[in-house]
């Protein structure tokens, strides 16, 4: 990660578990890496316009919200159109990741992945029907595959020596 | 650390799911970004920080903060699966686990039915451990690195 210097690295290492809940949550940030305020609040702006923090936002507990089934749809798509169709399926309310991978013939003949979150099952499957219908004949066959187990899950962590 | 998830007990009224939806859109980088918040909500500072303060305990949001590209940073990503035989899944499951390149793994219904994601500080780690889990498991590790991302939405509407 040469890409950030050692005051980005440093605003990271302190933000990366959260934001203080409080006014002033820059000038908390700052006091704790011996910054200030605007000092934080440029470097923020200037991570995200290099794309390095994509928004400074709550992350919901899908379950919380009553959205218990998830599942990873997933499209055999005609190659020449899946850039135009992903865009549409990615702007699905209710799609919340979508991207083109390659396929890995012949086990997996799917190029369009899209997770897909609802109340139940049945709701996840109303969504993909609804999926399937955007795709039309562009979609050559398609599978989901609901997760049964958590096997492990850590967040993103930088190391604190900067490796 | 993220906060853990809790059972979940409050209830929520409409405020509180406006601003579960508003602060997944992002927050402005403002000296006083929950004042603007409370603003554009019609509720006062205090209240936004009580709720998110709230929302957060009790396990409705697990973590309020940035999000991080580790990609654009220069750190490489990719999801994997692997078809593991159901006599020896747990087994699998502990060593692909034991590997710290490892972000998240789930059992999923399908023939491949270990999909994990691999996180490393350069492309070349990803190939690297996938070979070492494969030798480690016997197992063929297939790769689906994301060609595009088609985002757009994120939010779950609460």
């Amino acid at each position: 990660m040469t890409t950030i210097d050692r005051a980005d690295r440093a605003l990271i290492e302190a933000t990366q578990a959260g934001l203080p809940i409080v006014p002033r949550p820059f000038a908390a940030i700052a006091e704790r890496i011996a910054s200030t305020e605007t000092e934080v609040i440029a470097r923020f702006r200037e991570l995200e316009r290099r794309g390095f923090v994509r928004r400074i936002a709550a992350a919901p507990n899908h379950y919380a919200l009553g959205m218990t089934a998830n599942g990873m749809s997933v499209w055999d798509v005609e190659d020449a159109r899946v850039s135009e169709l992903g865009r549409r399926v990615g702007a699905l309310s209710f799609v919340t990741h979508c991207y083109e991978r390659p396929r890995a013939l012949p086990v997996w003949p799917y190029n369009l992945f899209a997770m897909v979150h609802g109340a139940t099952r049945t709701e996840v499957e109303e969504k993909r029907a609804l999926i399937a219908g955007l795709l039309a004949d562009a979609c050559r066959a398609s599978d989901i595959l609901y997760s049964t187990r958590i096997l492990k899950k850590t967040g993103m962590r930088l190391s604190p020596s900067g490796g | 650390m993220p906060r853990a998830p809790h059972a979940v007990t409050i209830t929520l009224d409409a405020l509180d799911r406006r601003i579960i939806n508003r602060l997944q859109d992002g927050l402005p980088l403002t000296s006083e970004p929950f004042a603007d918040v409370a603003a554009e909500l019609g509720a006062s500072q205090a209240e936004i920080l009580e709720r998110t303060e709230r929302l957060l305990d009790s396990g409705v949001l697990t973590r309020f903060g940035p999000f991080f590209d580790a990609a654009a940073m220069g750190g490489a990503f990719c999801l994997c699966a692997m078809a593991v035989p159901t006599e020896r899944f747990d087994a699998v499951a502990a060593i692909v686990n034991a590997f710290d390149e490892v972000a998240h793994n789930y059992e999923r219904t399908h023939a491949l039915n270990m999909w994990f994601v691999l996180a490393t500080e350069t492309e070349a780690g990803i190939e690297r451990t996938a070979r070492a889990i494969e030798s480690e498991t016997g197992l063929r590790v297939l790769l689906f690195p994301k060609l595009e991302e088609f985002f757009i939405g994120f939010r779950v509407a609460a």
